[in-house]
Protein backbone atom coordinates (compact mmCIF):
# COMPACT_ATOMS: atom_id res chain seq x y z
CA UNK A 1 0.00 0.00 0.00
CA UNK A 2 1.67 2.98 -0.96
CA UNK A 3 0.56 6.27 1.14
CA UNK A 4 1.50 9.35 -0.16
CA UNK A 5 0.36 13.29 0.81
CA UNK A 6 0.89 14.28 -2.90
CA UNK A 7 -1.34 14.58 -5.92
CA UNK A 8 0.30 12.08 -8.13
CA UNK A 9 3.08 10.17 -8.71
CA UNK A 10 4.62 10.58 -11.38
CA UNK A 11 4.96 7.65 -14.14
CA UNK A 12 1.99 5.98 -12.86
CA UNK A 13 -1.43 6.45 -13.59
CA UNK A 14 -4.65 6.55 -11.56
CA UNK A 15 -6.89 4.09 -12.58
CA UNK A 16 -9.68 4.48 -10.18
CA UNK A 17 -10.65 6.99 -7.31
CA UNK A 18 -12.43 5.30 -5.07
CA UNK A 19 -13.64 8.19 -2.71
CA UNK A 20 -11.97 9.58 0.88
CA UNK A 21 -10.69 7.06 3.23
CA UNK A 22 -9.88 8.32 6.88
CA UNK A 23 -9.08 6.48 10.15
CA UNK A 24 -9.16 8.63 13.75
CA UNK A 25 -8.27 7.46 16.59
CA UNK A 26 -8.82 9.39 20.36
CA UNK A 27 -6.26 9.34 22.95
CA UNK A 28 -6.00 9.99 26.40
CA UNK A 29 -2.61 11.07 28.48
CA UNK A 30 -2.68 8.88 31.50
CA UNK A 31 -1.55 9.98 34.94
CA UNK A 32 1.89 9.63 35.72
CA UNK A 33 2.67 11.46 32.28
CA UNK A 34 0.79 13.94 33.76
CA UNK A 35 2.34 14.37 36.51
CA UNK A 36 5.39 14.91 34.41
CA UNK A 37 4.23 16.83 32.41
CA UNK A 38 2.83 19.06 35.25
CA UNK A 39 6.70 19.28 36.32
CA UNK A 40 7.22 20.43 32.88
CA UNK A 41 5.31 23.07 32.95
CA UNK A 42 7.02 24.97 35.48
CA UNK A 43 10.82 24.17 33.48
CA UNK A 44 9.92 23.97 30.08
CA UNK A 45 10.57 21.68 27.43
CA UNK A 46 9.76 19.03 25.41
CA UNK A 47 7.25 16.35 27.24
CA UNK A 48 8.45 13.34 25.82
CA UNK A 49 5.63 11.07 26.91
CA UNK A 50 3.21 13.40 24.90
CA UNK A 51 4.91 13.49 21.98
CA UNK A 52 5.41 9.35 21.92
CA UNK A 53 1.37 9.26 23.14
CA UNK A 54 1.13 10.82 19.69
CA UNK A 55 2.88 9.18 17.75
CA UNK A 56 1.29 5.90 18.64
CA UNK A 57 -1.77 7.34 18.35
CA UNK A 58 -0.78 8.59 15.21
CA UNK A 59 0.32 5.41 14.02
CA UNK A 60 -3.24 3.54 15.00
CA UNK A 61 -4.85 5.85 13.06
CA UNK A 62 -2.72 5.52 9.69
CA UNK A 63 -3.83 1.77 10.63
CA UNK A 64 -7.46 2.49 10.55
CA UNK A 65 -6.56 4.40 7.40
CA UNK A 66 -5.14 1.62 5.51
CA UNK A 67 -7.67 -0.99 6.60
CA UNK A 68 -10.14 1.00 5.01
CA UNK A 69 -8.86 1.43 1.78
CA UNK A 70 -7.59 -2.25 1.72
CA UNK A 71 -11.41 -2.71 2.03
CA UNK A 72 -12.73 -1.13 -0.49
CA UNK A 73 -9.59 -2.36 -2.75
CA UNK A 74 -7.31 0.25 -3.18
CA UNK A 75 -4.06 -0.25 -3.43
CA UNK A 76 -2.48 3.44 -3.10
CA UNK A 77 -3.99 6.39 -0.65
CA UNK A 78 -3.12 9.81 -2.46
CA UNK A 79 -3.19 13.40 -0.80
CA UNK A 80 -2.92 12.75 3.00
CA UNK A 81 -3.59 14.87 5.60
CA UNK A 82 -3.41 15.11 9.15
CA UNK A 83 -5.34 16.78 11.26
CA UNK A 84 -5.34 16.98 15.93
CA UNK A 85 -7.44 18.35 17.87
CA UNK A 86 -7.59 18.24 21.43
CA UNK A 87 -11.40 17.43 22.26
CA UNK A 88 -10.95 17.90 26.09
CA UNK A 89 -8.26 18.43 28.71
CA UNK A 90 -6.14 15.89 28.45
CA UNK A 91 -7.60 13.83 25.67
CA UNK A 92 -6.48 14.11 21.63
CA UNK A 93 -7.66 13.19 18.33
CA UNK A 94 -5.96 12.34 15.81
CA UNK A 95 -7.48 12.42 11.79
CA UNK A 96 -5.88 10.87 8.51
CA UNK A 97 -7.61 11.05 5.77
CA UNK A 98 -6.68 10.52 1.68
CA UNK A 99 -8.40 9.52 -1.49
CA UNK A 100 -8.27 5.95 -1.63
CA UNK A 101 -7.00 5.14 -6.01
CA UNK A 102 -5.90 2.30 -7.98
CA UNK A 103 -3.26 2.97 -9.53
CA UNK A 104 -1.87 0.46 -12.76
CA UNK B 1 2.96 35.19 52.08
CA UNK B 2 3.76 31.91 51.79
CA UNK B 3 2.11 31.69 48.10
CA UNK B 4 4.20 35.25 47.10
CA UNK B 5 7.64 33.06 47.88
CA UNK B 6 6.16 30.37 46.06
CA UNK B 7 5.54 32.43 43.38
CA UNK B 8 8.94 33.91 42.95
CA UNK B 9 10.42 30.53 43.50
CA UNK B 10 8.02 29.15 40.47
CA UNK B 11 9.53 32.20 38.58
CA UNK B 12 13.00 32.17 39.33
CA UNK B 13 13.45 28.29 38.26
CA UNK B 14 11.59 29.01 35.36
CA UNK B 15 13.65 31.67 34.15
CA UNK B 16 17.08 29.60 35.19
CA UNK B 17 16.12 26.45 33.85
CA UNK B 18 14.14 27.36 31.19
CA UNK B 19 16.84 29.61 29.17
CA UNK B 20 18.97 27.17 29.99
CA UNK B 21 16.86 24.58 28.44
CA UNK B 22 16.08 26.69 24.90
CA UNK B 23 19.81 28.13 24.65
CA UNK B 24 20.60 23.95 24.96
CA UNK B 25 17.77 23.20 22.56
CA UNK B 26 18.46 25.67 19.53
CA UNK B 27 22.50 24.98 19.59
CA UNK B 28 21.59 21.50 18.76
CA UNK B 29 18.83 22.71 16.55
CA UNK B 30 21.13 24.57 14.63
CA UNK B 31 23.60 21.91 15.12
CA UNK B 32 21.44 19.49 13.25
CA UNK B 33 19.87 21.76 10.67
CA UNK B 34 23.27 21.99 9.24
CA UNK B 35 24.19 18.22 8.83
CA UNK B 36 20.57 18.04 7.34
CA UNK B 37 21.08 20.82 4.98
CA UNK B 38 21.68 18.72 2.17
CA UNK B 39 18.37 16.88 2.16
CA UNK B 40 16.16 19.58 1.19
CA UNK B 41 12.23 20.09 2.42
CA UNK B 42 10.16 21.32 -0.12
CA UNK B 43 6.40 23.06 -0.13
CA UNK B 44 5.19 22.26 -3.84
CA UNK B 45 3.12 19.81 -4.72
CA UNK B 46 4.34 18.34 -7.56
CA UNK B 47 7.17 16.20 -7.71
CA UNK B 48 9.94 15.87 -10.77
CA UNK B 49 9.09 13.44 -12.82
CA UNK B 50 12.26 11.77 -13.90
CA UNK B 51 13.85 9.73 -12.42
CA UNK B 52 11.07 7.21 -11.13
CA UNK B 53 11.44 8.17 -7.42
CA UNK B 54 10.20 5.64 -4.64
CA UNK B 55 8.15 7.36 -2.43
CA UNK B 56 7.54 7.30 1.70
CA UNK B 57 5.69 9.36 4.19
CA UNK B 58 7.44 10.63 6.83
CA UNK B 59 6.53 12.79 10.01
CA UNK B 60 8.09 14.45 12.49
CA UNK B 61 6.50 15.70 15.94
CA UNK B 62 7.01 16.91 19.28
CA UNK B 63 5.17 18.50 22.07
CA UNK B 64 6.65 21.15 23.90
CA UNK B 65 5.88 23.30 26.78
CA UNK B 66 6.27 26.98 27.86
CA UNK B 67 8.24 27.35 31.46
CA UNK B 68 6.52 28.86 34.11
CA UNK B 69 8.69 32.62 33.96
CA UNK B 70 7.58 33.19 30.11
CA UNK B 71 3.93 32.34 30.92
CA UNK B 72 4.01 34.56 33.25
CA UNK B 73 5.38 37.45 30.97
CA UNK B 74 3.42 36.30 28.56
CA UNK B 75 0.08 36.93 31.15
CA UNK B 76 1.40 40.49 31.69
CA UNK B 77 1.77 40.98 28.06
CA UNK B 78 -1.83 40.04 27.10
CA UNK B 79 -3.06 42.93 29.49
CA UNK B 80 -0.96 45.44 27.03
CA UNK B 81 -1.39 43.39 23.99
CA UNK B 82 1.47 43.41 21.73
CA UNK B 83 4.02 40.59 20.68
CA UNK B 84 4.75 37.94 22.54
CA UNK B 85 7.94 37.06 22.03
CA UNK B 86 7.97 34.13 24.44
CA UNK B 87 5.35 31.94 22.61
CA UNK B 88 7.26 33.30 19.13
CA UNK B 89 9.97 31.16 20.01
CA UNK B 90 8.23 28.42 21.60
CA UNK B 91 6.72 27.74 18.55
CA UNK B 92 9.90 28.67 16.06
CA UNK B 93 11.23 25.52 18.31
CA UNK B 94 8.51 23.52 18.06
CA UNK B 95 8.39 23.75 14.30
CA UNK B 96 12.46 23.54 13.61
CA UNK B 97 12.33 20.52 15.99
CA UNK B 98 9.51 18.71 14.20
CA UNK B 99 11.22 19.66 11.03
CA UNK B 100 14.25 17.99 11.54
CA UNK B 101 12.77 14.87 12.86
CA UNK B 102 11.04 14.67 9.48
CA UNK B 103 14.36 14.67 7.64
CA UNK B 104 16.02 12.41 10.25
CA UNK B 105 13.60 9.80 9.59
CA UNK B 106 13.73 10.81 5.74
CA UNK B 107 17.21 10.39 5.31
CA UNK B 108 16.94 6.99 7.62
CA UNK B 109 15.37 5.99 4.49
CA UNK B 110 18.08 7.10 1.89
CA UNK B 111 15.77 9.57 0.70
CA UNK B 112 17.35 12.80 -1.46
CA UNK B 113 14.80 15.41 -0.83
CA UNK B 114 10.83 15.52 0.56
CA UNK B 115 8.48 16.83 -0.97
CA UNK B 116 4.66 18.70 -0.11
CA UNK B 117 5.50 19.96 3.54
CA UNK B 118 2.91 20.51 5.48
CA UNK B 119 2.51 21.65 9.43
CA UNK B 120 -0.18 20.94 11.47
CA UNK B 121 -0.32 22.71 14.97
CA UNK B 122 -2.40 21.75 17.56
CA UNK B 123 -2.61 23.05 21.37
CA UNK B 124 -2.70 20.37 23.49
CA UNK B 125 -3.25 20.68 26.82
CA UNK B 126 -4.82 24.34 27.84
CA UNK B 127 -3.14 25.67 31.11
CA UNK B 128 -5.36 27.81 33.05
CA UNK B 129 -7.45 30.03 32.11
CA UNK B 130 -6.69 30.55 28.15
CA UNK B 131 -3.16 30.41 28.14
CA UNK B 132 -1.33 27.54 26.09
CA UNK B 133 0.15 25.21 28.42
CA UNK B 134 2.01 23.00 25.55
CA UNK B 135 1.47 22.67 21.51
CA UNK B 136 1.96 19.65 19.26
CA UNK B 137 3.81 20.71 15.85
CA UNK B 138 3.62 17.58 13.45
CA UNK B 139 5.49 18.35 9.99
CA UNK B 140 4.96 15.74 7.44
CA UNK B 141 5.99 14.83 3.75
CA UNK B 142 6.49 12.81 1.35
CA UNK B 143 10.13 11.33 0.89
CA UNK B 144 11.49 11.12 -2.95
CA UNK B 145 14.01 8.28 -2.42
CA UNK B 146 16.38 7.77 -5.69
CA UNK B 147 15.86 4.22 -7.18
CA UNK B 148 19.00 2.18 -6.45
CA UNK B 149 19.54 0.33 -10.18
CA UNK B 150 20.12 3.66 -12.51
Amino acid sequence: MLISNLELIPGRRVIEHLGLVQGSSVRAKHVGRDIMAGVKNIFGGELKGYTELLQESREEAMQRLQQQAEAVGANAILNVRFSTSSIAQGAAEIYVYGTAVILD
Amino acid sequence: MYELILLLILLSLGYVVGQHAERRHYRSILQREERLNSLPAIASRYPPSEPHYHQALVTGSTVISVDYFKRFLAALRSLFGGRITAYESLLDRARRESLLRMKQQASALGASMVFNVKYETASISKGRGNSIGSVEVLAYGTALIAPRDR
